[in-house]
């Protein structure tokens, strides 16, 4: 009994990995390429700061069910792409739907309501609530938030245990059970980030947005975390994170957005994107790998040699 | 020196008016700073807007005392509606300039040339309490025991401070037990973080920011009749200081701490002004003139708050635990 459930979970696990993988499977490796069910369609996002364009964003879309990542060298617009799409920043032009409803301009609570969530990349553990407290405010539409009827615990009481007993699987699920009546602030950085992505849960989203969900955690708790990742998906939400690390890129996600300058440049399967000529040039510059021509040879070594010459002479002066 | 008198006196000032004013104002305080962060430096001000509405409504307008109370605790919303609105979606420290500036403009208009028909400019205002007085039920003669005996009227002021005293911290104790005291708290350790979670940030700071105000409003209503008059210059920027001083001394964001912490300092600031009253009565202290006795208290009082946040920051309610986390 018991190893036909663990199975049916391993099936459905593979089952769920496999329905993503489909999805992309015959997709083209251009940016913006159409999804066949996407949950998020950006179109013509641009964010500029003074002179600068932090994002300028043609066509993207995000398919539902599946790991998205959105990867892209240092300032190339993600976190500020991130921060325009769940309300945290206006953008100054541009529209986007989540789920077929409009949500530019919609301010991030009303964004998280919705069903699209995020974390942020540095981890925002409210500290000197316990990590249970911490918890129960993810939970949505709580009767005990509003000022009156706060004054009368008998009209929340009952949601509230109905809300911790939610919250006593998720820190179970996390591991973080034991610690339910420390203060977040006494965590370690790798349980914060726990913490932060179960306490996203307790929204119970759609859409689960993880910005650097890796940064600063230890590589033994790396694994458990990306664990988690993937069981989200496993559980029917949508993923889209940020992130540097490539090998945890490769390791979960199912599609790969590339930007650069602002811009999406390259989508495709993360075995291989970084294979990618865009992306290469994008990380690495254009002519990192071109080979040097007969001139340049020359002119390089006339370089070096002035230079050793110029070297010798200030030593004879002295 | 007269022993009898100033312990007297100082056992007095544990339950006497300045307390209860004090410990009002400092539970609003305790509301906006202690839970949710919020930076009011004007809590004078919505004493003064209190306190002044029941004034102006029965002296110049010629209206009830009720109505009186309700245009000053309607004024006191108003105002953090108006101080909230442009400063509450900003940093924490907007609030704390716009309040203090406006708290200053609202003295200001309040002692003016201009309006002193209205508000009767650094005299201020009197002759609007006797509807309070008309309520009450202890008849002539004097209540209590021991050294807490008062006057009737001082009695009535006191029965109905305390009972307001009581009423708000129940009040502030359910809110924080709530899930709506929650999102303040949160609120308190990161903005960013709560409205992550969907909720309505500036909507709750809006509600902290007048559940406090209307707290420190009736601090400023004890004032106004307890002494039967309000003048400009008591709704200064060191009431407000006072009143931090207070919630500090007594433990942030814990119930009972501005409650405890009101008593603690009026009956320091009391025992010190009759000691050292007295010493210079006496002749103990050649170097000093009775008129240095009021500063030099308040000098005195401040070396020992200054001592207390180094040996105990958390105040006399706080955890140690708690103040040992960085905030962020």
């Amino acid at each position: 009994m018991h190893a036909d459930s663990t199975a049916g979970t391993v099936t459905a696990t593979t089952e769920r990995k496999a329905a993503a993988l489909a999805a992309f499977k015959d997709l083209a490796r251009d940016p913006g390429v159409p999804k066949p069910d996407p949950i998020l369609v950006v179109d013509k996002v641009v964010r500029r700061f003074g002179g600068l364009t932090a994002v300028e964003v043609e066509h993207v879309e995000i398919q539902r069910g599946s790991i998205t990542a959105l990867i892209g060298p240092n300032g190339a617009g993600k976190t500020t792409f991130f921060n325009q799409l769940t309300g945290f920043d206006t953008a100054d032009a541009g529209e986007w739907t989540f789920n077929g409803r409009p949500m530019n301009g919609v301010p991030a609570h009303k964004v998280a309501r919705a069903g699209m969530v995020r974390t942020f990349q540095l981890t925002k553990a409210l500290s000197r609530l316990t990590v249970m407290e911490n918890m129960r405010l993810g939970a949505q539409q709580q009767k005990g938030e509003s000022f009156f009827r706060a004054l009368l615990p008998n009209l929340w009481r009952g949601q509230e245990d109905e809300i911790t007993e939610r919250a006593e699987d998720l820190l179970t699920r996390f591991k973080l059970a034991a610690k339910r009546d420390d203060f977040a602030g006494a965590l370690s950085g790798g349980q914060r980030k726990l913490l932060e992505m179960a306490r996203a849960l307790m929204v119970q989203p759609e859409l689960v947005m993880l910005d650097e969900p890796m940064a600063g955690v230890n590589p033994a708790l790396t694994q458990s975390l990306l664990g988690h990742v993937k069981d989200l998906r496993e559980q029917g939400m949508t993923v889209l994170f940020v992130e540097h690390d490539m090998d945890m890129v490769r390791d979960i996600s199912d599609w790969v957005i590339v930007m650069a300058q602002g811009a999406v440049i390259a989508e495709g399967p993360p075995d291989t994107i970084m294979s990618d000529p865009r992306v290469i040039d994008a990380y690495l510059g254009a002519h990192h790998d071109a080979p040097l021509s007969e001139t340049e040879l020359q002119e390089q070594l006339h370089e070096a040699e002035a230079e050793l010459e110029a070297e010798i002479e200030e030593e004879t002066q002295k | 020196m007269d022993w009898v008198t100033i312990i007297s006196t100082t056992v007095k000032a544990a339950v006497g008016v300045e307390t209860v004013l004090y410990a009002l104002a400092a539970i609003g305080i305790n509301v906006h700073f202690g839970y949710t962060g919020l930076l009011n430096f004007g809590q004078a001000a919505f004493m003064a807007v209190a306190g002044y509405g029941l004034a102006v409504t029965v002296t110049v307008l010629g209206l009830p005392f009720w109505v009186g109370i309700g245009v000053g605790l309607l004024a006191a919303v108003l105002l953090a509606v108006i101080l909230g609105i442009p400063t509450l979606r900003l940093r924490a420290d907007y609030l704390a300039i716009v309040t203090i500036a406006a708290a200053e403009i609202i003295r200001l208009i309040f002692r003016s040339v201009a309006f002193k028909d209205v508000f009767g400019g650094s005299d201020g205002q009197r002759g609007f309490s006797e509807g309070f007085y008309a309520l009450n039920p202890f008849p002539e003669g004097d209540y209590g025991f021991g050294w807490f005996t008062f006057n009737n009227r001082v009695t009535w002021v006191l029965f109905v401070g305390w009972i307001l005293i009581a009423l708000s911290c129940l009040i502030v104790y359910l809110l924080m037990k709530s899930p709506w005291g929650r999102v303040l708290k949160a609120i308190r350790e990161d903005e960013d973080a709560v409205r992550a979670l969907g909720k309505n940030v500036f909507s709750y700071k809006m509600q902290s920011l007048i559940l406090g105000g209307v707290i420190g409003a009736l601090g400023g209503f004890i004032y106004g009749l307890a002494f039967a008059s309000v003048q400009p210059d008591i709704f200064g920027t060191e009431t407000t200081f006072f009143a931090y001083t207070i919630v500090i001394l007594g433990g942030a964001a814990r119930v009972l701490g501005p409650v405890v912490g009101s008593m603690i300092f009026w009956v320091l600031l009391v025992l010190v002004n009759g000691i050292l009253s007295g010493a210079v009565e006496a002749g103990y202290l050649p170097f000093m003139a009775p008129t240095q006795v009021g500063p030099v208290r308040f000098l005195l009082v401040g070396i020992g708050l200054i001592l207390l946040l180094v040996y105990r920051p958390q105040g006399i309610f706080g955890d140690k635990r708690e103040i040992a986390i960085d905030a962020r």
